[in-house]
């Protein structure tokens, strides 16, 4: 199944045409917002329909743990990665896919070798910095200390008429 | 059946059926979308050729066992489904060089491979290191609300737009 998910998604990215470095790159100068445009929607759409699911209990929320040290430290190691490689873990498969060989021989080993080397220094850096300031509520709606719904519905709200500001004045 | 010929959808078609995608996969696999993990797994599948079972007593293959998974698969889904969509479209070609690439670094394949191999480890060093990409973090961890998520997607960006901007428009 996850076979089958994995393929919907690698065509739809490259429908999107994110699994271009140029796409991506002109994203993160703000000059092409596509990538946004996707991300922002599907968000919009996948979490009204996950709560939805979660309400008639049919599908359990996974968030991932995660901590001050751990989070923002490695998301900004990504964010200057990203700004290099000019794609992410997702879409350097789709790269491959389409035929962007710097995605395969560059890319996608050095993804590699970057998780091989993460995964060696990983018991040390639990332990110093991976560690400091986790995050006790895991959701926003429990940090909050409120019913999801209360959260759900302006953030969906929030990000259409982001959506409607960035297709109409950008 | 020509729309699946074209060559490009609107981000908003596109966006859309990723979210009811991430729903699809909560709702018969339990699982959210993302593709790190799946690179942390493959490197200690090729940490096993080399050390065999040791891997396996290592502490993080301990919490990402290197063997293939669900992501796993879904990961090699991408490059299928990528280049089903590229073959229908005629998009589908051999390309070493991205054009904004050359704006700035000239058209050496050599030092795109070096460049994306420098750009490829601080992804997969980041990646683990936040726990996840943008499909995890961006799209999966976001619709859920996860602090985690929210968070993680606010420093790729922030650092990504920071290293592109120096890149095209200082380095350049």
């Amino acid at each position: 199944m996850g076979l089958l998910f994995g393929i919907i998604f690698g065509f739809l990215l490259q429908k999107g045409g994110v699994t271009h470095y140029n796409v991506i790159i002109g994203q993160l100068l703000l000059e092409d917002f596509t990538v946004i445009k996707i991300i922002l929607t599907s968000v919009m759409v996948g979490t009204l329909g996950v709560h939805f699911l979660k309400s008639l209990g049919l599908a359990e929320l996974h968030p991932k743990p995660g901590s001050l040290g751990g989070t923002v430290i490695g998301g900004l190691i990504f964010g200057i990665g990203f700004g290099i490689l000019g794609y992410c873990p997702g879409t350097i498969a789709g790269a491959v896919g389409q035929g962007s060989l710097d995605a395969l021989f560059g890319g996608m080993i050095g993804i590699l070798t970057g998780a091989g080397i993460f995964a060696t220094l990983y018991p040390r850096l639990d332990r110093l910095i991976l560690s400091r300031g986790p995050f006790t509520q895991l959701t926003i709606p429990r940090l909050l200390q409120v019913h999801h719904w209360i959260v759900v519905i302006p953030v969906v709200v929030i990000l259409a008429l982001i959506l409607l500001i960035i297709e109409n004045f950008w | 059946m020509e729309w699946l010929e074209m060559e490009r959808w609107s981000p908003y078609i596109v966006g859309t059926a990723i979210g009811l995608l991430n729903c699809w996969t909560f709702l018969f696999s339990d699982k959210p979308i993302g593709a790190s993990t799946a690179f942390a797994r493959s490197s200690g599948i090729i940490a096993r050729l080399f050390r065999r079972s040791r891997v396996f007593e290592h502490p993080y293959y301990k919490l990402f066992p290197p063997v293939i998974d669900w992501e796993w698969m879904f990961v090699v889904g991408i490059i299928i489904g990528s280049f089903i969509s590229a073959q229908l479209s005629g998009m589908a070609h051999v390309e070493w060089l991205p054009m904004r690439w050359c704006e700035v670094f000239g058209s050496s394949a050599i030092l795109r491979l070096m460049g994306a191999f420098t750009g490829g480890i601080l992804i997969g060093v980041g990646s683990r290191w936040s726990g996840g990409c943008t499909s995890g973090h961006g799209i999966s961890g976001t619709l859920q609300l996860a602090v985690s998520s929210w968070l993680a997607v606010i420093c790729f960006f922030a650092g990504g737009m920071a290293t592109a901007f120096f890149i095209f428009h200082i380095l350049a």
